[in-house]
């Protein structure tokens, strides 16, 4: 798999701006950014409302997604291309969810929101109704999934790589800092999981850094990349950012998204902490 | 996670006792800069949050006690780097022209 296989720039989004295979769908974590412009054509996608299972905390089911895809007209053969703000976190997000799905073809655009608004691209409010379709996914693919059992299993073992910012990673914020910091979880981070903030792998724009600028970043922050990964942030979208990196633009064949992440790890009863901007060791504990 | 923070000088229903808010508004000679986007980072130099502006070119962040940069990226405009320091309990103000 080659970077222009999950990767298009600007120049090629508006020259497949009238492609009638070509889906454009936007994923923010301000949901109100859609209806302030977008760019022609393109669907919004809700990732808490409509990604989210109404009741509990988890994704909607595999029919619920086909449903969801069918009601925005997206086909299982479209070329589906995502972008949005906070540097794509939620567009990479996105992403991921796609492929947990099935759907083959899904790239993200690089820069997203931001490097699409600093160069003065054109946005519109005008909002299109695609015809439905009969959308069909497959079964989750848990190859990419983590679960708080698989993080435990890897503490002192596998690679995790914590993206959130230093300061949440010591434990001295609980959330990144645009939102309020009163959370109920404690502060930290899972014993040994390395401190490679998602923003390192981009540029101020938002765009992607070079393949060997990535892997240079990650080796030579003490990940073997000959060794099995675990990405995780506050709520998985971060992270999923990483996961993009990781898995599609460096082509690394066992790396999963922990969801769950700091919202439930550092919620969970009895399991070991570590403060600090150390990894520690696997016990945890304070700096 | 709820929607992002839009800036804005009201501090009505934000607790501000238990937090370490650094907020201001981006302007050039022609006035405020909506959907300008502000950066925050760390003492390092690293990457902590980032929020557009609002329509009236106003940010605000909830840091942790320190000093950190504001770096404002506009189109059309070169970046410009502000320090400023947070304290818990106190709003700072900034406002940044480029």
């Amino acid at each position: 798999m080659s970077r222009s296989d999950v990767l298009v720039d600007a120049e090629w989004v508006e020259a497949h701006l009238s492609d009638p295979n070509v889906v454009l769908v936007e994923v923010d974590e301000d949901v109100s950014a859609y209806d302030k412009g977008h760019i022609q054509g393109a669907v919004r996608l809700d990732w808490k409302d409509e990604l989210q299972d109404a009741v509990r905390r988890d994704f909607v089911s595999k029919s619920g997604f086909e449903a969801l895809l069918s009601r925005k007209g997206i086909s299982n053969d479209n070329t589906v291309v995502l972008y949005g703000g906070n540097n794509n976190w939620f567009a990479a997000y996105a992403y991921w969810y796609f492929k947990l799905y099935g759907h083959n073809d899904v790239k993200l655009l690089d820069g997203g929101r931001k490097r699409w608004e600093l160069d003065s691209r054109a946005l519109t409010t005008e909002v299109i109704e695609r015809p439905h379709t009969a959308y069909v996914a497959t079964e989750q693919d848990r190859s990419i999934r983590a679960f708080r059992d698989d993080v435990l299993a890897a503490i002192g073992s596998l690679n995790i790589v914590d993206v959130r910012s230093p300061d949440e990673y010591a434990g001295r914020l609980l959330a990144p800092a645009h939102l309020p910091q009163e959370q109920s979880q404690r502060g930290g981070h899972v014993p040994t999981a390395r401190s490679i903030p998602w923003s390192k792998a981009a540029n101020d724009d938002g765009t992607f850094r070079s393949d060997d600028e990535l892997t240079s970043l990650y080796e030579g922050a003490g990940v073997d990349l000959a060794v099995d990964t675990i990405a995780y942030c506050r709520i998985g979208e971060r992270s999923a950012h990483t996961w993009f990196v990781l898995h599609e633009l460096l082509g690394q064949p066992n790396v999963k998204n922990y969801d769950g992440s700091w919202t439930e790890y550092g919620s969970m009863v009895g399991v070991p902490v570590q403060l600090g901007d150390a990894p520690g060791s696997a016990e945890g504990g304070a700096a | 996670m709820c929607g992002a923070t839009t800036g804005g000088l009201s501090v009505e229903g934000i607790d501000v006792t238990t937090e370490a808010i650094i907020q201001g508004v981006v302007v050039s000679d022609a006035g405020p800069i909506g959907r300008a986007y502000v950066r925050l980072l760390d003492g390092t130099g690293e990457f902590t949050a980032e929020v557009p502006t609002s329509p009236t070119g106003h940010f605000r962040f909830f840091a942790a006690p320190g000093t950190w940069t504001l770096r404002v990226l506009s189109p059309g405009n070169e970046s410009v780097d502000r320090s400023v320091a947070a304290e818990r309990g106190v709003v700072a103000e900034v406002e940044i022209r480029v």
